[in-house]
């Protein structure tokens, strides 16, 4: 057969539990869901391969948000978030993840993955964050999705990878009946018929154009195109908080971090051109990037980690985890440059937009149980709402949403959905495949994430918003009249588009509701810059409604864990006020 | 409208002589994350097929001959 040849055909599975994605969150989540109902069926679909899928492909260099006993306690923790995120922050589910996540940290250990150790036996923890004391190195990083994966096999999921789920089913009482999707080698459609569906699908990674040229040079995952957001939106459910977009400071040119929070508890700082600090802390929050912003404009810059001030010995310690865990082609560029870190700093720079809660806030809106607002449906790790989750968030609150969704599946039957829905969804699927003639889907993409630089990377000016959401809708026009696939490899990025169109309009939506500035340079308005407490201390939500984006406020809910007036402001102070 | 190819120079590279594809091995085609690899009908090897890599590396790591060899690509050298 030809390659990735095109076959029309339709079928239909089901299931108790239906993970969508197999990353971080979603294994695990398959995985609880399973121990609790080890009767039940529990089905894990992905994209790619879940062996080496994901944020995760290659390992981790540590857990950069992990809440120890004796370093750090949920109360501290919750609070360090709270003012992270300018305190629109839901504490129920940070504080529940702060309670758990030394139990996951626990039973990652027990499935062979280390955790770097002091003398006494004790976790080694390092300080990265402005107050408390979360980043835990990973000795042996580059295992943990074999370790992953061995559970799985044990536990017998059901594995289907290379299937891209398009869409979500319910019935029409509003509850959630499945999903469709798509095999990415063949084109054929499988419909999974399921009683509660957890979506993992990780960030909105392929939103922004990256500078290197590379559109699938993106600091994401590439695989991670937004379809989760998109699916969600579509099957009407809120989406918090989007305006809150998540941008990186990186290695200019190379999409992965210099990293900070690998080297600066060595000793390792950010630095501008002067080999000043112009940050006090180097932990990945909106005000810092701003300040990263700044200096970049303000002739200080190009900005870099050093770390030449270091004992060489420290350096080499550092080198064996930036270049071989994570991203070990981090080392493959730095040598391809000739860059040395004992004589030479890192240049580093910002990196394209996306929306991503793993390292910001916004995503699917979920509470403290991973439950989004539509009934039998739940959401964890990158796309869900709980801010600042990192791995070991995905993990966590892959497995709360496993045990309550498997607890939802053992208490309904299955929902009926309309096959109508189903119609509609394939032509909507094979449509780029029907043309004869048309515009490829890479060029659809091009264009589509060249206007997202242009016109909504921050600082986010009205009239630049106006303008390119005229500009996305001509290009939305195209995707949905002329836009061609010849293959079934082309189909999938077909669909990624429509994807990734989709965040491009909810960012737009999201970013002009919210009429002030806030989370530094995250959602940076011109027209209006000042922080607005009065009117805008709550969160945003987006849904569809009558078939319309449609935005509205929703109250933070009371603080569990208390904010004095003097911390509130804490991570807005970042900037070092004398330099010299 | 009429298409036309765009060169570019692929990052991924397959020494033909270690690859076991022709023996049944596709590890490397299974586990890309984003499905560009692929077994040449004409040379029953593993080559890259499409040009949209993350440089992640699993491909390589994977192989069990040591046959794949990733490179930073091009225009961020
Ligand atoms: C380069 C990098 C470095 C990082 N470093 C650290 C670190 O040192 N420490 C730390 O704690 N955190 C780190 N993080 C963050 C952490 O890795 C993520 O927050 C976490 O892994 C996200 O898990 P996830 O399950 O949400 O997403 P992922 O692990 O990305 O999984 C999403 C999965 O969904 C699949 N998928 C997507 N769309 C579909 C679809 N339509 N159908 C089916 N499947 C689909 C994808 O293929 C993928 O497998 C890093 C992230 C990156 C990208
Ligand atoms: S994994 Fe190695 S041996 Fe196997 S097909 Fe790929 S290149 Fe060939
Ligand atoms: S480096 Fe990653 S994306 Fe590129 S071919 Fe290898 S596995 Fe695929």
């Amino acid at each position: 057969m030809a390659l990735d040849q095109i076959v029309d055909g339709l079928s239909e599975v089901s299931c108790d539990v239906l993970v969508i994605g197999g990353g971080t969150a979603g294994p695990m989540a398959a995985l609880k869901a399973k121990l609790k109902n080890p009767k039940a069926n529990v089905v894990l679909l992905e994209k790619a391969n879940v062996k080496r899928s994901g944020a995760i492909s290659m390992g981790m260099d540590g857990l950069n948000n992990a809440v120890i006993p004796g370093y750090a306690t949920p109360e501290q923790y919750t609070k360090e978030i709270t003012i992270a995120n300018d305190g629109i922050v839901d504490q129920k589910a940070v504080y529940k993840y702060a309670q758990n996540c030394y139990s996951i940290i626990e039973e990652l250990d027990s499935f062979g993955i280390r955790f770097l150790k002091n003398e006494n036996g004790d976790y080694a923890v390092k300080k990265v964050h402005h107050i408390g004391t979360y980043v835990l190195p990973m000795p042996n990083g580059e295992t943990v999705k074999k370790a992953l994966y061995r559970q799985l096999r044990r536990a017998r999921i059901l594995i289907s990878n290379r299937y891209m789920a398009t869409r979500l089913l319910k019935s029409t009482d509003g509850r959630i009946a499945g999903a469709i999707s798509v095999n990415t080698r063949t084109a054929e459609m499988l419909v999974i018929k399921a009683k509660s569906v957890i979506l993992c699908m990780g960030a909105a990674g392929r939103l922004g154009l990256p500078t290197s040229g590379y559109m699938f040079g993106t600091y994401e995952n590439a695989a991670n195109s937004g379809d989760g957001y998109s699916m969600a939106y579509h099957a009407g459910a809120a989406l918090a908080n989007l305006e809150c977009y998540q941008i990186n400071p990186l290695i200019k040119d190379y999409n992965g971090p210099a990293c900070a929070y690998v080297a600066g508890p060595f000793g390792a700082f950010t630095a501008n051109n002067e080999g000043y600090r112009f940050i006090e802390c180097d932990y990945w929050s909106g005000q810092m990037m701003l300040e990263f912003y700044n200096e970049l404009l303000s002739g200080k810059g190009p900005v870099f980690l050093q770390l030449k001030h270091l004992h060489p010995d420290t350096i080499s310690e550092i080198e064996s985890t930036l270049h071989k865990v994570e991203r070990p082609t981090r080392g493959l560029f730095q040598q391809g440059r000739g860059v040395d870190y004992r004589s030479e700093s890192i240049e580093m720079h910002i990196s394209e937009i996306g929306f991503c809660s793993g390292h910001s806030a916004s995503g699917v809106f979920v509470d403290h149980n991973a439950r989004t607002t539509v009934p039998g449906l739940y959401a964890a790790g990158d796309m869900a709402s709980v801010p600042h989750n990192y791995m070991l968030g995905a993990f966590t609150n892959g497995s709360v949403a496993g045990i309550d969704a498997m607890e939802f599946a053992d208490n309904h039957d299955f929902a009926e959905f309309d096959a109508a829905d189903v119609a509609s969804e394939r032509d909507r699927v094979m449509a780029p495949t029907k043309r004869e003639d048309g515009i490829p889907p890479n060029q659809i993409e091009y264009k589509t994430r060249r206007l997202v630089n242009d016109y909504l990377q921050p600082p986010k000016v009205t009239r630049k918003y106006e303008l390119g959401m005229r500009r996305l809708a001509e290009a939305r026009e195209d995707m949905q009249e002329r836009m061609i696939a010849r293959n079934a490899h082309e189909l999938l990025r077909a669909l990624e588009v429509q994807s990734i169109m989709d965040c491009a309009d909810m960012a737009v939506h999201a970013s002009l509701y919210r009429e002030e500035s806030r989370w530094g340079l995250y959602h940076w308005r011109t027209d209006f810059p000042e922080k607005d407490n009065e009117n805008w201390f709550c969160h945003t939500l987006l849904s569809k409604q009558d078939g319309k984006m449609t935005s509205e406020k929703r109250a933070v809910e009371p603080y569990i864990v208390p904010i004095a007036d003097e911390e509130k402001d804490l991570y807005d102070k970042q900037r070092i006020r004398a330099t010299a | 409208m009429p298409l036309a190819s765009y060169q570019t120079s692929v990052p991924v590279v397959v020494d033909d002589a270690k690859c076991i594809a022709d023996k049944g091995c596709t590890v490397c085609v299974d586990v890309c994350p984003l499905d560009v690899l692929r077994i040449s009908d004409m040379t029953n090897k593993a080559y890259m097929a499409y040009d949209e890599c993350w440089y992640c590396m699993p491909c390589e790591a994977d192989c069990p001959t040591g046959a794949v060899t990733v490179n930073i690509p091009y225009l961020l050298r």
